[in-house]
């Protein structure tokens, strides 16, 4: 009872401290925007300079801030439960490097120039790619090593054909044109990268909804899991495409934003007693917490341009990640 | 009836045949013991009858209905498997663990009712886990884990356990405490198989032995018609102490548990 009732008010918290920081975010920017009168101007339909800022801009940027952490960190949750593994990252199946790919490809062959949709439209096709073939090269009944090669050697694969388009790209202007988009920002996204990338999004949430149980029952290991009504092939086909979708739609998006999805299930593990299918809502929330911060920050930074805030992650979670090994090294001697 | 009931299955492996048309019955009420030397199939046959690995040769039925018949979560409420190595992957707490039991009774985000709870409580109470409760399970001895994976086993309240050398890593006294159990969860009408080793231990404690060898059936029935000299031999290439055979049965244990 009492488990449950600290369940919810670690949910409830959560959710509280993303809804002040979406708020933070939509008042956060090189323009100082009164608040009351940007929603008047967007509400009345009128014609304002603050209430386009607000729909056009800020509230695109927020929202897919909140869909893509919510997204990473779910992903996040979701892969360590399945592989068992507290060092897994979302990006493991292939998602993030298929969907670097497939929109590196876009930008490179200049199709991201004719047509907007193009660049996430390709990413998400990249990631969904991606994660078949590691799926395949798995098959259908691998143990989790298999899998984690598997995801491995096509992630580098993905990359190498990354590193190659860089190298052949036809002017600097297409390699800076590359090399920004992969660091991961926020900055550019309007309404258009949002319909962009809702539908995978929810589809991916929704297939990850309810294997919960299964997850918590791979606690005990694989054999016991089957042997306590898992059903572990179908538990990995959803997973992998829950994760290619909601993974995928996001970095297709946003650039590659790196440990979001490694940092926030581990952070959250130890409040919700280590229980894979509690971690699930909190991740997701964490996810968007961390990345809406984050996006807050790069925009608070004062430097030329913006930095981009897959560089802010990742700034932030590599030196995590090692004290996390240190930490595991500390337990284990 | 029989409670369950495996003819000729047969497994291969890489071309090689691991068990090969072996039979077996199991009543209500019944304890079986499994025994036979190391790689015999004791395993195998058992994480075949908990639907871990399919046969490629041979049926299996549940309550005379073939179990491919069955879902995996019907299966899964009447038969419980304990495999001979837990590794859990997260240091959840005693309780949890225990508590995860129940998940083949559960819809999905269902949580345990009341009826779940008592039962919950019931079994932590019975294999003496009270103490323990909130500890995690990696700061736990040997015995205590081996008595929270059994306490798993028994909320889910299978008609059948199956349990794959559950008392390999315990001192004298866990063990019996374990065969107890074991043998009451008998006594309330369900049925347990279990590997063992110790061949005192399944002679004390199990209605009937089955000896497999080589992947097949060399002898089943009770203690004293499997485990023969000529049995002992071919299977395990032992024989008993002419001293221990005088002195006292080899079939009974040497010691008891002191309260």
């Amino acid at each position: 009872m009492i488990a449950a009732q600290s369940r919810y008010r670690l949910i409830l918290a959560l959710s509280l401290s993303v809804a002040f920081t979406a708020m933070l975010s939509l008042l956060t920017g090189s323009q100082a925007i009164p608040l009351l009168q940007a929603l008047r101007q967007s509400f009345d339909g009128e014609s304002g300079v603050y209430g386009l800022i607000l729909t056009e801009l800020r509230l695109p940027r927020t929202l897919v801030a909140l869909l893509a952490g919510a997204s990473l960190g779910l992903g996040g949750a979701l892969m360590q439960s399945l592989l068992r593994n507290p060092l897994a990252s979302p990006g493991l199946v292939g998602s993030a490097s298929g969907a670097a790919l497939g929109a590196v490809v876009t930008l490179y062959f200049g199709l991201a120039g004719m047509f907007a949709l193009a660049l996430p439209i390709g990413g998400i096709v990249g990631a969904l790619l991606a994660t078949l073939m590691v799926y395949l090269l798995a098959g259908r009944d691998a143990g989790i090593l298999t899998l984690i090669l598997a995801g491995v050697a096509v992630n580098a694969f993905a990359l190498a054909l990354v590193s190659l388009l860089l190298n052949l790209a036809p002017s600097p202007y297409a390699v800076q044109e590359i090399a920004l988009w992969m660091l991961g920002s926020l900055a550019n996204v309007s309404r258009n990268e949002l319909w962009i990338l809702l539908p995978g999004t929810l589809a991916g949430w929704l297939m990850a909804w309810r294997q919960g149980r299964a997850l918590d029952l791979l606690t005990f290991g694989e054999e016991t899991a089957a042997s306590m009504g898992a059903d572990l092939p179908r538990l990995r086909q959803r997973l992998f495409l829950a994760v290619a979708l909601t993974v995928g739609s996001a970095v297709s998006v946003t650039g590659a934003i790196g440990f979001i999805g490694l940092v926030v299930p581990h952070l959250l593990r130890p409040l919700v007693g280590y229980q894979p299918s509690r971690l699930l809502i909190p991740s997701a929330l964490g996810g968007a917490l961390l990345l809406l911060t984050a996006d807050i920050v790069v925009r608070l930074l004062p430097a030329q341009g913006e930095i981009k805030v897959g560089v802010v992650t990742s700034l932030i979670g590599a030196p995590f990640f090692l004290w996390l090994i240190l930490q595991g090294k500390r337990r284990v001697t | 009836m029989n409670l369950l009931r495996g003819e000729s299955l047969s497994v291969n492996r890489q071309g090689r045949p691991i068990l090969t048309a072996v039979d077996i019955t199991l009543k209500c009420g019944e304890m079986l013991g499994l025994i036979g030397p190391n790689g015999a199939g004791k395993s195998t046959l058992l994480r075949l009858l908990a639907g871990v690995i399919e046969a490629d040769e041979g049926i299996l039925s549940l309550e005379d209905n073939p179990v491919s018949a069955i879902t995996h979560r019907e299966r899964a409420r009447r038969i419980a498997y304990l495999p001979q190595l837990s590794e859990i992957a997260w240091p959840m707490s005693v309780e949890r663990l225990v508590e995860l039991g129940r998940i083949p009774h559960l819809d999905p985000w269902q949580h345990p009712g009341p009826q779940d709870r008592a039962i919950i409580e019931r079994v932590i109470a019975r294999t003496d886990l009270q103490p323990f409760r909130r500890r995690a399970f990696n700061t736990l001895s040997g015995g205590e884990q081996a008595r929270v994976v059994l306490a798993r086993a028994l909320v889910t309240e299978p008609n059948i356990l199956l349990a794959d050398e559950p008392v390999s890593a315990l001192d004298p006294a866990h063990q019996l405490d374990v065969m107890t159990l074991l043998s009451e969860h008998c006594q309330a009408g369900q049925s347990v198989i279990v590997v063992l080793h110790d061949l005192s231990l399944a002679a004390h404690y199990c209605h009937r032995l089955q000896l497999l060898h080589q992947g097949a059936t060399l002898a089943v029935g009770s203690a004293e018609a499997v485990l023969t000299p000529g049995n002992l031999k071919t299977a395990y290439a032992i024989a008993i102490n002419q001293t221990a055979e005088e002195t006292l049965s080899p079939f009974r244990l040497p010691w008891r548990r002191l309260s």
